[in-house]
């Protein structure tokens, strides 16, 4: 047995605060202490990846997730008037069935590593070796393959994005009616001609009888 | 015999995590069946433990591919996340509640 360093240290930390944090996610009562709990297991994820070398996947987690993501899911919480004592209704009454499944999956899982079914990992059929972490940084070495091999992928990523941004606009988006609102294109295609009267007032009578 | 990443951490300790993750996520949509804001949750550590899955092949292989396709979960989640909520919202809005069980009145 080998002494403990300080990084297989870190790792067990954030392991477990990763798994502690999920079993509260899916357990707690009130469904803004699950946001905050999700929160704590993306940082913690995030620093998993750290100690991976994969610096650009635990930043983009902790923005796209931690920034964007789970503020999105606070946001919809705190808005929604929800009675979260009769969602849980029903909890414990799938705890047997929903404990059983989670075992049986974590067994097979597990089961399925010490299968040695990864013996086969090879060296040959790497398509982008990973440069010298000393020379090129993980961020400039994703940054050649995504905008080089990967482009394409990545302009259908961004598309996906878009799909995503306008379909949550309009299915949000709603019209009111009897709500004054400013309809910009009659105000811009408004002639003078259709607008400006030009009346010869005669003395003694008014503009309109 | 699993390759060494870092210290004492091999592949199947980072693989351990995922699968637990995975679990935990698999069984939180069972327990929250009414919760739909729960049962998002519970996709997204569904999803994170994937992401862990790819990145720690992809480090043990020294592959950068698996990173890149990381990426794309994660702009795959952010989507899902942003239109599944919308449903929420607009569903609260007709409903008044976000019951799961209610959402059966759309069938055909």
């Amino acid at each position: 047995m080998e002494s403990f360093d300080l990084a297989s240290l870190l790792f067990y930390v954030f392991a477990a605060v990763v798994s502690l944090s999920a079993v509260m996610v899916i357990s707690a009562r009130n469904s803004v202490h699950s946001v905050f709990f999700l929160i704590l297991a993306f940082f913690n994820a995030s620093g998993l990846f750290v100690l991976l070398g994969a610096e650009y996947i635990a930043m983009t987690l902790v923005i796209v997730y931690v920034g964007a993501v789970a503020v999105l899911f606070l946001f919809v919480v705190m808005m929604l008037n929800v009675n979260y004592q009769r969602l849980r209704a029903g909890f414990l009454k799938y705890l047997p069935v929903g404990l059983l499944v989670a075992t049986i999956l974590f067994i097979e899982l597990i089961a399925l590593q010490y299968a040695s079914a990864f013996s086969m990992l090879s060296m040959a059929s790497i398509s982008a070796e990973i440069p010298d972490p000393a020379v090129t940084s993980n961020t400039k070495a994703i940054g050649d393959l995504l905008y080089t091999r990967y482009v394409y992928v990545f302009q259908l990523a961004g598309l996906v994005l878009l799909v995503a941004m306008i379909g949550a606009i309009v299915l949000t988006l709603r019209q009111r009616p009897g709500v004054k609102r400013q309809r910009i294109y009659k105000q811009v295609n408004r002639k003078r001609e259709e607008s400006i009267e030009l009346v010869q007032v005669e003395s003694g009578k008014g503009v309109r009888s | 015999m699993s390759p060494m990443l870092y210290g004492s951490i091999t592949l199947t300790h980072y693989l351990t995590v995922s699968s637990l993750l995975f679990v935990i996520g698999v069984c939180g949509i069972f327990l929250n069946r009414k919760n739909i804001i729960t049962i998002l949750m519970a996709i997204e550590l569904i999803l994170l433990s994937v992401n862990i899955n790819l990145v720690t092949f992809s480090v043990t292989l020294g592959d950068l591919t698996g990173q890149i396709f990381s990426i794309l979960v994660l702009t795959v989640a952010a989507a899902e996340a942003a239109i599944g909520l919308a449903i929420l919202v607009v569903y609260y809005r007709n409903r008044g509640s976000i019951d799961v069980e209610d959402i059966n009145m759309m069938k055909g």
